[in-house]
């Protein structure tokens, strides 16, 4: 069924669903990654995004259980060169469109992608909208243009969960009210907020042996400080980080006394609550392939990346850049110089891409041993 | 880290000749590291015998050693240039062995040479299967069950213990040469006491079968940091059981989720740093169990690889040139990424497009090898496509091969083919599997039956299933709608048809009509090609090297210069008869258009030479070189010229058609060519310079054949016209051999004519280059063969000047060869090849284009034909270019053939007109006897001073043989003869023991003696055209136990000589710079 994608500068591209009829808005952002679909398309730091592969060849391996960041399809849309209805391989349990279709995301090929992302990366991160059927383009340009902007978006409060939950290992448990909550594990425990947090944070935060609970964004310092946590972990997520205001004021509050920790929005907040600033980048970061150097080791790590937006922290000589982008120099995390604090940009948990990041969990427990005890 | 300061001098060895598993993707990694290391100031010494290569060319390393590489000579060179480190990772599987060969010689410590990249321990760790087994056990990773054997005794202990079928994988040899997969226990001894004679260290692995498990490589860097990065990903079409290199292979890997890739790539990780290289590039190799995604490492190399050549050229990441500079103590953060300019080495590439590598056979050459793939390579070169989809990809691949397909498909007829041959095609992997999974899903057997079949990844059946369905629908659309312009959705179909990489010739075949006139409409109707380029980010950054390949998309990224340009045709992908002698040329017109000023434009789609880096041009072309293909880059770029002459066989064959599409060529025009080529206006044309050539005649039918057979006598040379590397050319002594020839080998039909010429038997054969402006002409080198005129030039040896021809004769020679360029109006270069028979000069055959002997002969006399040749086709002339002066004299170069025998165990190892060697080698000194000498030992070939030379001629080859046979005996060699040989070298008077034939019953025979290491030197002539007895099986058992032999009275000769002037004075080493110098 042949579609159009509009963007807001007034660029059409043609391709066709594969999703039958349908229609989709956002910011059209690129991701360079070669593997890893099903993860991007359950991320929940691209709501509100519709993502292009810069890959042509999609959906080739399929869908599986096991291979989610979240409950569901996150992503506003998904555009591919070319996307494969009859997958292969031994985990998949279902074909890309029959997933997207069931999620009511839709999805787009025969797009030339590679124009696309050159467009995005000359033109900048653009809003988009694109539908099946006759639909003049220059109404879709219209639509395009009416889409709220990522800047000043708080999304985080948007994607967050509803209330507290624990991690069983493969699904959240949601906590209905927190009287029948007591910490079970004999770990630290680790107030873990939900800006829209991938599952593999919690996988890995769990393979530490922390007792976690994960909690919804719009907490307060003092319902925090009220579970009696060890430390406080700050997920990724969506959007624009200056607009999830509450979290960077408790955020603030919480980093007096208790080790914390942040990755990507987390990381953000992180900057934001202790002076720094935030500025969005012009096609942002996403794909696997980014070297970081971590400037402790002076080792290089190959990252996976997916922000819109970049902390900087000039003038802050209580904070100490950490890691550094080799490609464009950007910050990529920083610590607190006297205080437990640690914070990444890019992703260690993967999920997609390389883990040559994945000792940012263990730095994290060793950081909260050292200063805790426990 | 900055570059090491501690050393000042450093030692690469090359790959040596071209074989099968070693090709000129060794002389692309080796000339970029050489660039790179000469870039940072080091003073580099280069080892390699191969004359073809563009990493010998003199300028490029400080000190060029045209010497054999194996250890001695190796050790001597060390001795001689003291340098302060040897890089042994460049110059792939020869140059690993010879390193770790003088290494443990103790030549390395002794002059304090410093192994860089790799040392000893890693290269032993990743090259011993024990050791290797260990490693991967020591870092929890899984390998298939194996027994190591180091005798036929081992072999039966583990065939017991190892369920069949069992791979028998050899340690250190080439492209596995000498593996095999055996299902029973027969079998298994069998493959078994071949691998173990072929394996340097007479060491083998049994291992469990994985067969039909996907395959997949990942190409891995690391620095002296420990920083590590893949740069590639590889899958394979074919699964396990086809050695990757005869496997169609793809990147980037297509059918692994992103959980199963990180889990290879932490594993090459974590195998990079097991096995310790400390720098460089490296590549492992995986299976995976498609039912459960279990996953085993079958082996690494801890070195720079054909795969990395493939990578880079996938990618647009210079592995090698990154190598170099990693190994000289630079980290992948301190090195710029050439493409993007403001990003580093240190990142893993991402691409946005599907490149797909096809192997290229030539089963065709070997009549006796069965065309069936398995763990030993076969192929001898191999092609490489960019698509933006994998099937667009795959058929520009296929058409890229050159072997008569014009993609996928060629016939779209219903579907005729039986099912059960098909069945065989499938079932068995060979060379022709790829069209037979197309007639399968043809002929209406489902995915799922070809998969039982091949075990080849539903995926990659899915793709080719599309592109038949398309095929239905446009074959219908051609029906229902006309094939026209104003048809309605002719447009859309037509660009469909595109994408999916189908060809002009395959809608024209399909819609029954030409292929220019669908050129014609598909350029109305304006679908036309864009080149996307090959920027290692997939856009996310900006590229600045035009490195492009085409596809039907939208965008526009290439930029038309407006300056003077001129595009080069390449050879497409290596095979007998045209490989990298034709790159080197296609390179060094490149340099030099370059030098001049003019913008020079590659063309090719092979991924494993020098002109495909993205460094050789200013602008790369990653591209079929067929007609349509090349058309679309002229018809977008307007060069001002187009150079035919330098890529072989492959541009000339488009020479024609590109002259009438209006296409500037330059130099030689088309019309000289076809006057050369034409058989009956190059009788004119001889006719007109009163020149003579060995008679003959045309026929287009039997009975013509038969007459002029009558009118000629035998022997004759058979031959069908227009062909390359002597394809179907055969000799025949008799009437019953000539019927035998048109019955078994060729037909002969007006279309295709068959050329009968007069056989001058025992002539001597010479081979000349020259260099013409249309006026003047240099004569570049007059090369006498060693092996008598009937043997396919390409494979016999040849000597420069000339040891035997009288002055007389030279002179006569160079007088012709100028009055038929002058003839002809050449412009650039020419080869003529003649033959000399009692003083009478007869022309053989002249191409007026480069020849396989243009580097040879540049570089036995230090004068760059290719270069000048460039700069006469551009309009400069002779008289001041002056060449002569040029001209360095005072040694003799000798070039030898290398022939891949010993992949094709059931085929006879005699020289005839049809050429099947795959690389040659050169041997400098200043007497000819030891230049021989070396270019043996380059060959392979090391000739014994001493001990038992066997001696098996025909009749008319025993007189001819009795000076040599006195020879050896002389030198104190034991002769040894069989029957009538024997008793007539004792009736002439030489001494000889006379041993038993094979076939005469009596123990032990000959081949005994073979077997039980007592003949060091096999002199063995053909008795007669069909060979039958003994012959046959003494040549197979010299090739298995590799002793060194010939097969001609000529080679007998010469090697006699070669051993005699050993003997007095011993091998010297010298660089080309010293004998350039004196």
């Amino acid at each position: 069924m042949k579609a159009i994608l509009a963007l807001e500068d007034g660029t059409i591209f043609r391709g066709s669903s594969f999703t039958g009829q349908g229609e989709a808005s956002g910011e059209v952002i690129f991701n360079t990654g070669m593997t890893g679909y099903q993860e991007i398309l359950t991320d929940p730091s691209y709501t509100g995004q519709m993502v292009v592969m810069a890959y042509p060849l999609i959906g080739n391996y399929g869908v599986n259980p096991e291979d989610v960041e979240s409950a569901r399809v996150q992503a506003a849309a998904f555009i591919v060169k070319e996307c494969c209805k009859t997958p292969s391989n031994w985990r998949s349990t279902m074909s890309l469109p029959d997933y997207l279709a069931q999620a009511g995301v839709m999805g787009i090929e025969g797009i030339d992608t590679r124009a696309l992302t050159r467009h995005l990366r000359i033109h900048g991160a653009q809003r988009g909208f694109m539908a099946t059927g006759n639909v003049s383009p220059d109404e879709l340009v219209d639509r395009a243009r009416a889409i709220e902007s990522m800047e000043g978006l708080n999304l985080a409060d948007r994607v967050s969960c509803d209330k507290p939950y624990t991690w069983d290992g493969t699904r959240p448990v949601f906590i209905d009210d927190l009287k029948d909550f007591a910490w079970q594990g004999t770990g630290p425990r680790l107030v873990v907020y939900d800006f829209g947090i991938k599952w593999n944070i919690l996988r890995l935060l769990a393979d530490q042996g922390f007792d976690m609970l994960v909690v919804p964004s719009c907490y307060s310092a003092a319902q925090v400080r009220e579970l009696g946590p060890d430390a406080v972990f700050l997920s990724n997520g969506p959007g624009d980080p200056a607009a999830v205001t509450t979290a960077v004021a408790a955020t603030r509050e919480l980093a007096a006394d208790l080790p914390l920790a942040g990755i990507c929005l987390g990381h953000q907040i992180l900057g934001l609550a202790m002076g720094g600033t935030t500025y969005k980048l012009k096609f942002g970061h996403h794909g696997c392939n980014h070297p970081v150097i971590d400037l402790q080791t002076e080792k290089i790590e190959i990252s996976s990346q997916n922000h819109g937006f970049c902390v900087g922290i000039e003038g802050l000589n209580f904070l100490e850049p950490t890691h550094m982008n080799l490609n464009d120099r950007t910050l990529e995390g920083f610590r607190h110089r006297e205080k437990p604090m640690l914070a990444i940009q890019h992703h260690p948990e993967a999920g997609p891409g390389p883990h040559d990041s994945r000792y940012f969990f263990p730095r994290f427990r060793d950081m909260v041993r050292d200063s805790t005890g426990k | 880290m900055p570059k090491r300061t501690d050393i000042k001098k450093i030692m690469l060895i090359g790959s040596g000749p071209i074989v099968i598993g070693q090709a000129c993707e060794f002389d692309y990694s080796g000339t970029q590291a050489l660039k790179a290391l000469k870039e940072e100031g080091y003073e580099v010494v280069l080892v390699n015998s191969n004359p073809a290569s563009i990493m010998t060319d003199p300028e490029l390393a400080d000190r060029t050693y045209i010497e054999p590489i194996e250890p001695e000579t190796v050790a001597r060179i060390i001795e001689k240039e003291r340098p302060d480190a040897l890089l042994p990772t460049l110059g792939g599987q020869t140059g690993l062995n010879t390193a770790l060969a003088v290494a443990e010689m103790g030549v390395l410590d002794r002059f304090n040479v410093e192994l860089i990249g790799a040392n000893i321990e890693a290269i032993n760790k990743a090259e011993s299967r024990e050791e290797f087994r260990a490693a991967m056990e020591n870092i929890g990773l899984a390998v298939a069950e194996s027994g190591i054997c180091r005798s036929m005794d081992d072999v039966r202990h583990w065939g017991q213990v190892i369920p069949f079928p069992i791979i028998v994988r050899p340690a250190y040899t080439l492209g596995g040469s000498g593996g095999g997969v055996a299902y029973n226990m027969e079998e298994l001894e069998e493959i078994c006491a071949n691998g173990l004679a072929l394996s340097m260290k007479r060491e083998i692995m049994l291992e469990r079968s994985i067969l039909g498990w996907k395959e997949y490589e990942l190409e891995v860097m690391r620095d002296r940091k420990d920083n590590c990065v893949i740069i590639c990903s590889i899958e394979n079409l074919d699964p396990m059981g086809v050695h990757t290199g005869d496997s169609v292979t793809v990147a980037p890997a297509q059918t692994l989720t992103d959980d199963e890739y990180q889990k290879m790539r932490n594993a090459s990780l974590a195998i990079m740093r097991e096995i310790g290289v400390e720098t460089g590039g490296s590549n492992v190799q995986f299976a995976i169990n498609p039912e459960n995604g279990e996953m085993i490492v079958i082996e690494m190399n801890p070195r720079v690889s054909r795969s990395s050549a493939l990578a880079s050229k996938a990618t647009g990441f210079p592995i090698a040139k990154i190598a170099a500079k990693l190994a000289v103590g630079y980290t992948l953060d301190e090195i710029p990424n050439d493409i993007t300019r403001e990003t580093m080495a240190s990142f893993e590439p991402a691409i946005d497009y599907c490149v797909i590598k096809i192997p290229r056979f030539t089963f065709e050459k070997f009549p006796g090898s069965e065309d069936y793939l398995t763990t030993a390579m076969k192929s001898v070169g191999e092609t490489m496509a960019i698509g933006r989809t994998f099937k667009e990809a795959l058929q520009k691949g296929l058409r890229s091969l050159e072997t008569g397909h014009i993609g996928l498909g060629k016939r779209f007829e219903a579907c005729d083919v039986d099912k059960n041959e098909i069945l065989r095609l499938l079932r068995r992997p060979n060379s022709q599997r790829i069209y037979a999974l197309r007639n399968a899903l043809r002929c209406g057997m489902s995915v799922e039956e070809v998969f039982e079949a091949t075990a080849i990844d539903p995926w990659f059946l899915r793709q080719i299933e599309d592109i038949l369905t398309m095929e239905r629908s446009l074959i219908e659309f051609g029906l229902k709608q006309g094939v026209d312009a104003a048809s309605e959705g002719m447009a859309e179909m037509l660009r469909t048809a595109k994408e999916y990489g189908y060809s002009d010739a395959q809608l024209a075949a399909m819609w029954r009509t030409s292929e220019d006139a669908i050129r014609t409409m598909r350029k109305e109707l304006g679908i036309i090609p864009t080149y996307y380029l090959v920027d290692t980010c997939a856009a996310e950054f900006e590229a600045y090297t035009p490195y492009y390949y085409s596809t039907y998309e939208t965008g526009v990224e290439n930029v038309r210069d407006d300056v003077k340009k001129i595009v080069i045709l390449g050879g497409g992908p290596n095979r007998i008869g045209q490989g990298i002698e034709f790159d080197y040329c296609c390179c060094h017109s490149s340099f030099t258009l370059k030098e001049m000023g003019v913008q020079s434009i590659m063309v090719n789609s092979n991924p494993e030479t020098v002109s495909t880096d993205y460094d050789t041009s200013d602008k790369l072309y990653f591209e079929p070189l067929t007609f349509e293909d090349v058309m679309n880059i002229l018809d977008f770029e307007k060069p001002d010229g187009v150079i035919v002459q330098f890529g072989g066989q492959t541009p000339l064959n488009l020479a024609l058609r590109l002259m009438r599409a209006g296409v500037p060529l330059i130099g030689t025009s088309p019309d000289a060519i076809d006057r050369a080529e034409d058989r009956e206006r190059f009788k004119q044309f001889l006719n007109k310079l009163n020149l003579k050539q060995p008679p003959n005649g045309t026929a287009m039918s039997m009975t013509e054949a038969k007459e002029i057979a009558q009118g000629l006598g035998f022997p004759l040379v058979l031959r069908p016209s227009y062909v390359l590397g002597g394809r179907g050319m055969d000799i025949v002594y008799c009437m019953d051999e000539f019927e035998a020839y048109f019955r078994d080998s060729a037909r002969v039909s007006p279309e295709h004519p068959t050329l009968i010429d007069k056989f001058l038997e025992y002539a001597i054969e010479v081979d000349v280059d020259a260099l013409a402006d249309g006026e003047d002409v240099y004569i570049g080198g007059v090369m006498e063969h060693i092996e008598e005129a009937g043997i396919h030039s390409g494979d016999s040896a040849s000597v420069l000047p000339p040891y035997s021809l009288s002055a007389e004769v030279i002179r006569d020679i160079e007088r012709q060869t100028v009055a038929m360029a002058r003839e002809l109006g050449v412009v650039g270069l020419m080869n003529v090849q003649f033959a000399v028979k009692d003083g009478e000069v007869y022309i053989i055959e002249v191409n007026p284009r480069a020849s396989r002997t243009v580097p040879f002969v540049s570089k036995a006399t230090g004068v760059p034909l290719a270069k000048l040749a460039t700069r006469v086709m551009l309009g400069e002339k002779l008289k001041d270019l002056k060449p002569w002066a040029m001209r360095k004299k005072g040694h003799i170069s000798v070039k030898e053939s290398v022939f891949p025998f010993n992949r094709f165990p059931n085929v006879d190892v005699l020289l005839g007109p049809e050429m099947r060697s795959t690389g040659e080698v050169m041997g400098i000194d200043p007497s000819f006897g030891l230049a021989y000498m070396k270019a043996q030992l380059a060959a392979g070939q090391k000739l014994p001073t001493s001990g038992t030379v066997f001696i098996s001629v025909n009749d008319w080859d025993k007189a001819k043989l009795v000076l040599a046979a006195r020879d050896f005996a002389d030198m104190g060699f034991r002769v040894m003869a069989t029957g009538g040989t024997a008793d007539y070298f004792m009736e002439k008077g030489v001494p000889v023991t006379k041993v038993n034939k094979v076939h005469e019953g009596q123990r032990p025979h000959v081949v005994d003696h073979i077997k039980n290491g007592e003949i060091d030197l096999v002199i063995n002539t053909p008795s007669g055209k069909k060979t039958v007895g003994d012959a046959r099986i003494i040549r197979q058992n010299t090739l298995l136990y590799n002793i060194p032999y010939t097969t001609t009275v000529s080679g007998a000769r010469a090697i006699a000589q070669a051993i005699l002037e050993m003997r007095q004075t011993g091998l010297k080493v010298e660089s080309l710079q010293t004998y350039y110098g004196g």
